[in-house]
Order: structure tokens, then C-alpha cells, then sequence
């Protein structure tokens, strides 16, 4: 069987993947942008508990993946639960780095200005520093979503859902029937998948970016 | 520095006005240490601005005039002293509501920049929960008011305004929900000085009609002399060397160091700095076109001559008793067109200008809608400055 014939035999197998696959890293990289922000938003003003949030948050990303996944099967058992986790926990980093980077980055004469017309710390945050840094937030989101798109392949190992099954099948039986097929599929679909989320994240940012502050 | 200070605030001026006192402002005493320095950043200042009035704060950098300045909206706590905005004890309001109620125009603007400048302005009408209808007819109304035309920069955002713009906008924003009271800290800096004069000639017709209580940020004394009602001029550790209006500071320097900052040709500034319409003006005989000939030379008097005014009584012609040689009738055309008339708002620089362009010996003063108000020659604006000096010595001596 060649490349294609493999494909358009396994079809819809591969479809099914791909969604699964996607809508995993959505989800994650939703979750963690909403922890992550809030974290961010909790900690900006105090470098020493920014530092604490940045520290904590990069030495769960030094942490292999596999070796991650491996032990969340014993709190989690095996399946979507470890990898879901997983892929949150990773996706945090660059999120909570850059809601901090991007929060400290706006300018204090602005924030002095919202004070000197009379907003409260609550409307300041939402209405000057929040859309400011967002720019820079988004951009850690976009990171954050390659990354899982990476990770998520691996969560196959503790049989996660996704296209990271087709990986870790093929090569589990090198040489064998369609193996190369199968890995190629499945390496090729995370790609295209990576291509498409960046896609939506130029398109996300240009509309939600007002043009006062496009680059 | 102890010597000059009991003097300084100037309270026989500053104690009269806040008793019917609605939105003026009182410092009492109030000092501002920030934590670590040596020498408070603002050090006993009384200071009273009373309603209506535009306050200039003049001094170099560094003498505390930003602090003083957000001292009265809180935006800093002071160490010391009391500080009342409408009568009321500003400490005793909560920051967030008072801030509402005081326009504030920071330096260089400080324009939301993901904001469109409608948004900009219309955030505090927001803040108070105007409805939407109210705040959009009001942002236009601003907008026009700052001489923006609506329907072009509304929804621009302000990296797409010059310097200028961005100015009037942050001006715009601070006037939006009409409040009594605007501290303004150099609104007009960084700009060049032909849009900076428009924007003092704006701020000043704007005050014509509003009457806001202000606080005006400079370290240009032009500036000072030409906005303020009354200007403090503060020495470095914010004393305030001299509190008093420009004719008192021009003509009565407090002390050697009032009189290095404002410089020399005193003479000069004010001419500059006071306004036609503080100056009396000189009435001379009147006619109308239609008046009989005879009627009109009887009236010429001394004077020689008679301004003609037409229906809606604005100067039109000078006419003279050689123009009337020999005529019967009705005047009617005969006589030397008026030059252009000045204004009260006109600066004595300006009245002297036309004076010495013009063919003849005085020029036509005018109010609304051009209305003749009376004459202003060379010896009247000699009286006024010999006049202003002399009420300056007295109270000089008096002090
Ligand atoms: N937040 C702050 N913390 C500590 N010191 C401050 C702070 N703000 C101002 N100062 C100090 O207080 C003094 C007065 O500052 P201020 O900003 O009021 O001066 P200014 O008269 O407005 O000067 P400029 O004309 O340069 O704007 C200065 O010596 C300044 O260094
Ligand atoms: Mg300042």
C-alpha cells in the first residue's frame, strides 16, 4: 500500500484523530489561558511572587514529557485524563510569562492616567492594562498551542487521544505492514494541525487587536 | 528663605474669596515628603484658587508643581495639611469619585491608545453612567469645541493624531462631564509655538465661556503671564516666592529671585499681557449716516472728529470737519474708512500695533458682534500703563 492508499483505507480513522487531536490542544491551551492569566493578574505587581510563578511554571517545563506523562498514570490513571493535564501544565509557561511580561509592559503613565480620570484598580485592569498586554498574551498562547501540539502527539503513551496513536503505532512495529505509513500520517497531520492553529491565531489577533495598537 | 515665606501666600487675596467659594480650591500648610528624601517634594504651601479663576503653578523643574497637583486629586496622600475642593475636605472623599469630578490633563496627553479618541473622551460621561445617546452627542459636542472636527477624528485612534490633536483631545477628555474644577499639567508642552499660542487662544475663549476653576502647569512664563488670572511663581522646595496677578508680578517683583525668573522688559510684557478690555477706553463723538451734516459738526467739538457707525452700530467711518465743508443733508458716505477694529480680548501689544499701522490717531474697539464700545489711542494705553505702575507701587509699599 502506498502513502495515499493507506490514507484514503484508513480515512476515516485519521479524521477522527485529527479532531480528537485538535480538540484536545484547544481545550488545554484554553484552559491554561484562562489559569494563566489569572495567575499572571494575581502576581504582576510583585516581582518577588512573579518570579515565584515564572520559576514554578519553568521547572514544570523542564520536566520531560514522557516523563511527566509517566507519572501522572499513577494519581490519573491512563487515557485523556494525564494527557489533558499534561498538555495544561505545559501550556502555562509561556502564558503566565507573557500575561506578566505583557502586564508590566504597559505604560505607567497610562495607568496614572486612568487614575487621574477616576477608574478604580478593577476597571483599570480591564480596560487599560488587559487589552494592552494582550497583544503579548496572545502571543504567548500561540507558543503555548505549538508546544501542545508537539506534547500532545506524545500523550499516545499513556493512550491519550489523538493523532499521536498513528506515531506511536508505526513505530512500535518498524518494518512492519504500513508502519512508515502510519508514522508519516500521523507526523504529517500534527504538522498541518500546527499549520492551521497559527492560521486562526493571525486571524484571532488581527480581530481582536484594535487598530490603535497593531504593530 | 524663613524671611520671605509669612508673606508668601499672599492670604489677605486668598482669604477673601473662599466664604461664597463653591469649587475653588484651598492648600492649607500641606507638605508632601516622599519616603526616602531628605527634603519634603512639596514643603507648606497655602494656596488658595478661587472659583473661576486659572491658577498657574510657574517654576523650574524639580519644585514640586506635578505633586501639588496631584495632591489635589489624590493621587498622592500629603504627609501634612489640609486640602479642601469645593469646600469640602478633599481627604474625607473617596479618590475614585473625587477624580471623577476634576478634569484632568496629564502631560502629554495620556491617550488610551486602544482606544478611539470617542472612547477616550466619552470614559468618564461612561464611568458616570450617561446613556449612550448622551455621551456620543456630547463627545461631538467636544470635539467641535476643540476646534476637531466630529466626522474626521472621532474614530481615529490617537497614534493617528499629531501632537497637537492628541493635546486637544486629552483637553476634550478632561472637560467631558462638565467638571467645575481642572487641574491641567503642561497640556500645551512639547509643541510648536504656533500650535501652542492656538491652543492658549482656545483655552482661554473656552474659559470665556465655561469659568472652570483651573490649575495650570507651565515653566514658560509667557505662558503664565498670558493664562493665568493669578500665578505662583514657586522656588525650588516649592516656596512660593510670590502669589499675585501678572501686572502685580511684572511691576512688583516679591524678590530677586521673582524678578530673575520673569527677566528683563517689563515694559514690554505688559503691553503683551494686559488686554484692551482692561483698559478705559476713550469715547468720542458719535454719528450715523443718515444724521444731518450741521447736526454732526456741532457734535465734533474738540475730538475734530466723529466715528460713523451703521444700523447695527458698528464702526464703519471716521469723519472730520473738513469732510463736512460745505455739506447739507444727511452725512452719508462721506469720511476715511475705520481701519480693522481690535477687540477687548486684544492684547495693548496688539492695540499699539494697529495704532502705529493706521493712518489715524485712534482705533475702534468692538465687543460682540462688533459693536462699537469706545476708542483706544497712544496716550490712553501710555495712562494705562502709568496707571498699572502706579497702583503696583502702592501696593508694594503697602505690603
Ligand atoms: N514618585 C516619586 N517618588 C519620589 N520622589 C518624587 C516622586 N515624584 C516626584 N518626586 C520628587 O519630588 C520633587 C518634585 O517633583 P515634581 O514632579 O512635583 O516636580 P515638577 O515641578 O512637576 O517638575 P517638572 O517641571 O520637571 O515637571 C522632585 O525632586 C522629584 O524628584
Ligand atoms: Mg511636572
Amino acid at each position: 500500500m502506498n502513502f495515499w492508499e493507506y490514507l484514503r483505507s484508513r480515512q476515516e480513522l485519521l479524521v477522527f484523530e485529527t479532531w480528537q487531536h485538535a480538540s484536545m490542544v484547544f481545550q488545554c491551551v484554553v484552559a491554561a489561558l484562562l489559569l494563566g492569566v489569572a495567575v499572571g493578574v494575581l502576581v504582576y505587581r510583585s516581582p518577588r511572587l512573579s518570579g515565584f510563578a515564572t520559576g514554578t511554571a519553568g521547572a514544570v517545563f523542564t520536566i520531560p514529557s514522557l516523563a511527566l506523562l509517566g507519572l501522572l498514570i499513577t494519581p490519573l490513571g491512563l487515557g485523556v485524563a494525564p494527557s489533558v493535564v499534561a498538555l495544561t501544565l505545559y501550556s502555562l509557561l509561556p502564558i503566565v510569562r507573557n500575561t506578566i511580561v505583557g502586564l508590566n509592559g504597559v505604560d505607567r503613565t497610562l495607568v496614572d492616567a486612568a487614575r487621574g480620570i477616576g477608574m478604580g484598580r478593577g476597571r483599570i485592569l480591564l480596560r487599560v492594562e488587559l487589552p494592552l498586554a494582550w497583544p503579548v498574551i496572545l502571543t504567548g498562547a500561540r507558543v503555548a498551542t505549538q508546544l501542545a501540539m508537539g506534547i500532545g502527539a506524545i500523550a499516545a503513551y499513556v493512550s491519550g487521544p489523538g493523532l499521536g496513536e498513528q506515531i506511536f503505532s508505526g513505530l512500535g512495529r518498524l518494518g512492519g505492514a504500513n508502519s512508515v505509513n502510519m508514522t508519516l500520517a500521523g507526523t504529517l497531520g500534527v504538522i498541518v494541525l500546527a499549520l492551521l492553529f497559527d492560521g486562526c491565531f493571525l486571524v484571532i489577533g488581527r480581530l481582536t487587536t484594535p487598530r490603535g495598537i497593531r504593530a | 528663605m524663613p524671611d520671605s515665606s509669612p508673606d508668601a501666600p499672599d492670604s489677605p487675596a486668598a482669604g477673601a474669596a473662599p466664604a461664597t467659594d463653591r469649587a475653588g480650591i484651598e492648600l492649607i500648610n500641606v507638605t508632601k515628603r516622599y519616603p526616602g528624601q531628605k527634603t519634603p517634594a512639596v514643603d507648606d504651601v497655602t494656596l488658595t484658587v478661587p472659583v473661576g479663576e486659572i491658577v498657574v503653578l510657574l517654576g523650574p523643574s524639580g519644585s514640586g508643581k506635578t505633586t501639588t497637583m496631584r495632591l489635589i486629586n489624590r493621587l498622592i496622600e500629603p504627609t501634612s495639611g489640609k486640602i479642601t475642593v469645593a469646600g469640602r475636605d478633599a481627604l474625607g472623599l473617596n479618590p475614585t469619585e473625587l477624580r471623577r469630578h476634576i478634569g484632568y490633563v496629564i502631560q502629554d496627553a495620556g491617550l488610551f491608545p486602544h482606544m478611539t479618541v470617542a472612547t477616550n473622551v466619552g470614559l468618564v460621561p461612561q464611568m458616570l453612567k450617561w446613556d449612550r445617546k448622551r455621551i456620543a452627542d456630547r463627545v461631538d459636542e467636544l470635539l467641535d469645541l476643540v476646534d476637531l472636527p466630529p466626522d474626521q477624528y472621532r474614530d481615529r485612534y490617537p497614534r493617528e493624531l499629531s501632537g497637537g490633536q492628541r493635546q486637544r483631545v486629552g483637553v476634550a477628555r478632561a472637560l467631558a462631564a462638565d467638571p467645575p474644577v481642572m487641574l491641567m499639567d503642561e497640556p500645551f508642552g512639547a509643541l510648536d509655538p504656533i500650535t501652542r499660542e492656538h491652543l492658549q487662544d482656545s483655552l482661554l475663549h473656552l474659559q470665556d465661556e465655561l469659568g472652570k476653576t483651573i490649575v495650570f502647569v507651565t515653566h514658560d512664563i509667557n505662558e503664565a503671564l498670558k493664562l493665568g488670572d493669578r500665578i505662583a511663581i514657586l522656588d525650588k522646595g516649592s516656596r512660593i516666592a510670590q502669589f499675585g496677578t501678572p501686572q502685580e508680578i511684572l511691576l512688583n517683583p516679591a524678590d530677586a529671585y521673582v524678578e530673575q525668573f520673569i527677566g528683563g522688559g517689563q515694559a514690554m510684557r505688559l503691553l503683551r499681557f494686559s488686554r484692551v478690555a482692561d483698559v478705559p477706553l476713550q469715547q468720542v463723538p458719535e454719528a450715523a449716516p443718515g444724521d444731518d451734516a450741521d447736526a454732526v459738526r456741532d457734535r465734533l467739538g474738540d475730538t475734530g472728529f466723529a466715528v460713523v457707525l451703521d444700523e447695527r452700530r458698528r464702526p464703519v467711518r471716521w469723519i472730520t470737519a473738513a469732510n463736512l465743508d460745505g455739506v447739507t443733508g444727511p452725512v452719508g458716505e462721506r469720511g476715511e474708512d475705520v481701519a480693522d477694529p481690535i477687540r477687548g480680548r486684544n492684547t495693548l501689544q496688539q492695540a499699539l500695533e494697529t495704532l502705529i499701522q493706521s493712518d489715524h490717531e485712534c482705533v475702534p474697539v468692538v465687543g460682540r458682534g462688533g459693536v462699537y464700545q469706545g476708542t483706544v489711542t497712544l496716550a490712553t494705553v501710555q495712562n494705562a500703563i502709568r496707571e498699572m505702575r502706579r497702583t503696583a507701587e502702592r501696593a508694594g509699599a503697602g505690603a
